[in-house]
């Protein structure tokens, strides 16, 4: 197993920046808080993750004023460079409204928060993320997020489908398509066409034991270790 | 320091101060008030700061035990929790604020109470809510109004807690017309502290520098402690900017500056103090009352949202979001730092003097000089008249037998979709309940909510409480079961309760009857804290829950906190495995008082509650956990509402398998008895010998009653098929609450 040095990202208002370094530990991996208004990412990172909670309280837009914070700049040449990027739940947001990943993240179609165990199933595994799991693999993984719902125009969809950049649908326990928040096809996690940025809504941090009732995050997060 | 005032009257009027108390006030000053410290007298004589009509009943609380560090008087109360950490915790009411504006009401009761926690110096790790609505099933005002406020108190908590990243584990929402006029918003948290690094709200030291840190003022909230402090009658819809405005990502900056601050310059913080109720007045004279020192400060320093605000107008806003700290002199720069990196406000605003006394200051010249021990310590106690109400002559007597007979069969099916019994997925599915990451019984799970400790390898586990018709038709005892059903639900979980939390819901403390009522449930506590070993460590009383002159029924909330000390045996309370044994604990001797069979079927709330024996409480609760400790059990569940016959249903429905029991009886209608002292488990066939030893040596009569397995449910001569009991259970609560969207 390849030690990582993975950098956690922070901006006022991230909540699960503690919970990720304690996950991304428990994999045997060195880890790095990082505040927004740092200028550049610590030398030799591995992997960066945008963690999950209400960065600038998703005040305006979720995700839409992280965008903004010195940090993102070095996140950009990283990204570019062919650095890896995940970004869970605020993190997905964030990506999106940087541009850095496709489409965008709308309140869920019942107006409501959603907080619960979810299955989710592997679309593609050809990547750096889910290389661990198998296609059609049904994952269970929480969700909480009132800013989920996917949308992306039938053009982009397509895109998305051709490269292989769809990794995650919702699904019930039997695998089938399930309406959670009203994301367009049910998506719930991609990357981009480079497949190196990554991005999803539910929280694989969360599923790393079996005493919090799953431990299919491990598949997910280990799979950065081994490309 | 300013011109006398005019009109004195008409201000102790708006001040809802009397002639007796202005005397007293002149009598304190040795002279005439002005307007800012009629203002500060008003706020902190309230009955909201001063508890001033249930102090004598509250002292004499049990509140000490070799596991309390800190009880009542504190932001929060403290317990030892073993390894080198405590747990620190509080309930509150949002009540008034919450019927007026929902949404704000109760995110900002939420904002509050993880305030208390976090002013401590614990993270909060957890928090729970005890909710109570009027009728909500129906096409009147009421019911559609209902609605809406279930609706954004629910989305109110939510947004706040989420924002936050505490998660919600759990709770209780119940329903009944008593709070059609009043509805109950009962916002617990729990933290987490090494306890050697509790930090407590007290401002000494001469020269030491109070600063003031967090949200700038503004005028939202002003005298909102007075509000909570009154009924409601129809003019209240004008109240609503009473009510204060929250915004958890500046309180997220707070907690995370805040901690930042104990942890690295734990040595230069003196005390710390939050603006909660009565804002600046009240943590200001507290942290100084605490220390019997005095204070200067200089409100034209105190960060402004707005330009021409008065001194009087800092003094009494409640805006959220804030904290007093009391901080070694020369050591102000450290602490501007980390609030600066947080994007905070803060601001030197004055200093702990000799005095004795509050000296304000606005540019210069002196807006108020009051000595402050008076304030706190003169405050009026006031022994109120009570009277034992009349409606419990009319309906102590009525047992079950008076009313119609109706058929087991119906009256299940009927129970069922009882909206206290349906799961609250609805509610509890918009609270983030899992950030984290140490949540392991989870919202839904029935029973106790439990989360583990990363640090120590424990489990926590809490349980909101309390049945409101139990204190209706005997405050006393209903107080006393509610402390009982909180710690039979921790100790379900394998935990041992340890000590409690209460909010104390009343209404209006001058009718001597419900004055009665709470000297009753005072009463019913103090007995239940003393015989079950669980102290009271911190609480809160709501009075004035009226509307129109009707009053809400008394509910003493309760939240027990246990102790589990292994993570990984967490018993749960849903069915395990096909094929255990299902075992009935306890006697089972025909309760029907306050029932929901009586409720549900005849929309009554009568009868009267058996005595309760304490002893058989005790021994339930050790048999379950010298029993889950050596891993006997499957699962734990204790019988309360709708009875045997209820408790196996949602046991059911959450495990998806089926079960069937019978109990033997001599009167049918006994599955659905509430008798206290029971509760079911789930066990191996291989395991029953060895727990039937530990039952017999405790005295703790069992019984199997059944199997677990098939497609149905099925006790004594009820049934119903699995797949239906699980739409009611599941469906029935979103249908309801959603059925106007």
């Amino acid at each position: 197993m390849k030690k990582l040095l993975v950098s956690i990202l922070q901006f006022p208002g991230t909540n699960c920046e503690y919970d990720t370094v304690y996950a991304v530990e428990k994999l045997g991996h060195d880890t790095r808080v990082v505040w927004h208004k740092e200028n550049k990412l610590p030398v030799n990172t591995d992997l960066v993750i945008i963690p999950g909670g209400f960065s600038y309280g998703d005040y305006l837009r979720s995700g839409s004023i992280a965008r903004f914070s010195p940090i993102m700049n070095a996140i950009k040449e990283y990204a570019a460079s062919g650095g890896r990027v995940l970004g869970i739940c605020n993190g997905f947001q964030i990506l999106t409204e940087m541009g850095l990943l496709p489409g965008a993240l709308k309140r869920n179609n019942n107006l409501h928060f959603v907080s619960k165990k979810q299955t989710i199933k592997v679309i593609n595994n050809d990547n750096a993320f889910l290389n661990q799991c198998k296609k059609g693999d049904i994952l269970n993984i929480p969700v909480a997020h009132a800013d989920g719902n996917y949308y992306i125009d039938d053009w982009g969809y397509e895109e998305l489908v051709k490269n292989g950049q769809i990794l995650l649908r919702y699904c019930d326990n039997n695998g089938e398509s399930k309406v959670l928040n009203g994301s367009v096809q049910q998506i719930a996690g991609i990357c981009n066409s480079e497949k190196n940025i990554f991005g999803l809504m539910p929280h694989p941090e969360r599923a790393m034991e079996l005493i919090l009732g799953s431990e299919d995050g491990i598949r997910m997060l280990k799979g950065f270790q081994n490309r | 320091m300013s011109k006398p005032l005019e009109n004195i009257e008409g201000l102790l009027k708006s001040h809802k101060l009397s002639d007796e108390d202005y005397q007293h006030i002149k009598q304190i000053l040795e002279r005439e008030p002005n307007l800012v410290e009629l203002g500060i007298f008003s706020a902190m004589w309230s009955e909201h700061c001063s508890y001033k009509s249930s102090t004598k009943y509250l002292r004499g609380f049990p509140t000490k035990a070799p596991w309390v560090i800190q009880g009542p008087g504190e932001n929060a109360g403290v317990i030892d929790i073993g390894g080198g950490y405590a747990a620190v915790f509080k309930m509150e009411s949002h009540n008034h604020p919450s019927f007026i504006e929902p949404f704000q009401g109760a995110a900002t009761g939420v904002g509050g109470i993880l305030r208390d926690v976090f002013t401590m110096g614990a993270r909060p790790i957890a928090n729970m809510n005890a909710l109570r609505f009027g009728s909500i099933d129906g096409n009147s005002d009421i019911n559609k109004y209902q609605r809406h406020l279930v609706r954004g108190v629910v989305d109110g908590i939510g947004s706040y807690g989420n924002c936050m990243g505490v998660p919600t584990i759990g709770g209780e929402v119940s329903f009944d017309e008593s709070y059609n006029g009043n509805i109950l918003v009962n916002a617990f948290a729990l933290g987490l502290v090494k306890t050697d690094e509790i930090f407590l709200g007290i401002a000494e030291g001469i020269g030491n520098s109070v600063m003031y840190v967090g949200s700038k003022t503004g005028r939202d909230g002003l005298g909102g402690a007075v509000m909570s402090s009154d009924s409601f009658t129809e003019e209240s819809k004008s109240l609503r900017p009473t009510v204060q405005v929250g915004d958890p990502f500046t309180e997220k900056l707070l907690l995370e500056a805040c901690l930042e601050l104990f942890k690295t310059k734990k040595e230069i913080v003196v005390g710390i103090q939050d603006m909660g109720a009565a804002g600046l007045t009240s943590s200001a004279f507290e942290m100084a009352g605490k220390s019997a020192a005095g204070m200067r400060m200089n409100l034209d320093k105190v960060p402004a949202r707005e330009e021409g605000m008065t001194p009087y107008d800092f003094m009494l806003s409640e805006s959220q979001e804030r904290m007093l700290v009391c901080i070694k002199k020369g050591r102000e720069q450290e602490v501007i730092d980390i609030f600066e990196k947080w994007d905070l406000d803060v601001a030197i605003i004055g200093e702990v003097t000799d005095t004795g006394c509050m000296e304000l200051f606005w540019h210069g010249d002196l807006a108020c000089d009051m000595p402050i021990a008076p304030v706190s310590e003169e405050a009026p106690v006031l022994d109120r008249p009570v009277s034992r109400p009349e409606y419990l002559n009319e309906i102590n007597g009525i047992t079950v037998d008076d009313y119609s007979s109706i058929s087991d069969q119906v009256a299940f099916e009927k129970l069922l979709t009882s909206l206290e019994i349906v799961d609250k997925a609805w509610v509890y599915e918009q609270y983030d309940s899992m950030v984290q990451t140490n949540t392991v019984k989870h919202p839904g799970s029935l029973d106790a909510s439990c989360i583990r400790i990363k640090e120590t390898g424990k489990a926590l586990a809490m349980s909101a409480d309390c049945n409101p018709r139990y204190c209706y038709i005997d405050p006393y005892k209903g107080a006393a079961l509610a402390v009982m059903e909180s710690g039979r639900n921790v100790a379900m979980s394998g935990a041992v309760p340890k000590a409690i939390t209460d909010c104390l819901n009343f209404g209006n403390p001058e009718n001597p009857e419900v004055m009665w009522q709470f000297a009753e449930a005072c009463g019913g506590i103090k007995e239940a804290c003393a015989e079950l070993s669980t102290p009271v460590v911190s609480g809160n009383v709501s009075l004035y829950n009226e509307t129109n002159g009707k009053s809400v029924f008394p509910t003493p909330a309760i939240v027990m906190v246990g102790i589990n000390d292994d993570e990984n045996k967490v018993l749960p309370s849903s069915l395990q495995k096909e094929g255990s044994l299902v075992v009935l604990l306890g006697k089972t001797t025909g309760q029907f008082g306050g029932s929901l069979y009586i409720k549900k079927l005849h929309g009554e709330t009568t009868g009267s509650l058996a005595d309760i024996d304490y002893r058989a409480e005790l021994n339930l609760w050790k048999l379950i956990i010298d029993a889950n400790t050596k891993g006997l059990l499957e699962s734990a569940k204790d019988v309360n509402l709708g009875g045997i016959a209820i408790a196996l249903s949602k046991m059911a429905a959450l495990s998806s398998m089926g079960v069937v029991a019978s109990i033997k009886s001599s009167d049918s209608r006994d599955i659905f008895d509430e008798s206290q002292h029971r509760a079911i488990i789930e066990i191996g066939k291989d395991n029953w010998d060895d727990f039937k030893v530990i039952a017999d040596e405790l005295g703790v009569p069992t019984d199997i009653i059944g199997k677990v397995g098939g497609e149905k449910v099925k006790v004594s001569s009820v049934e119903l098929a699995l797949e239906d009991i699980k739409n009611i259970y599941f469906n029935r609560f979103a249908e309801v609450i959603e059925q106007d969207l």
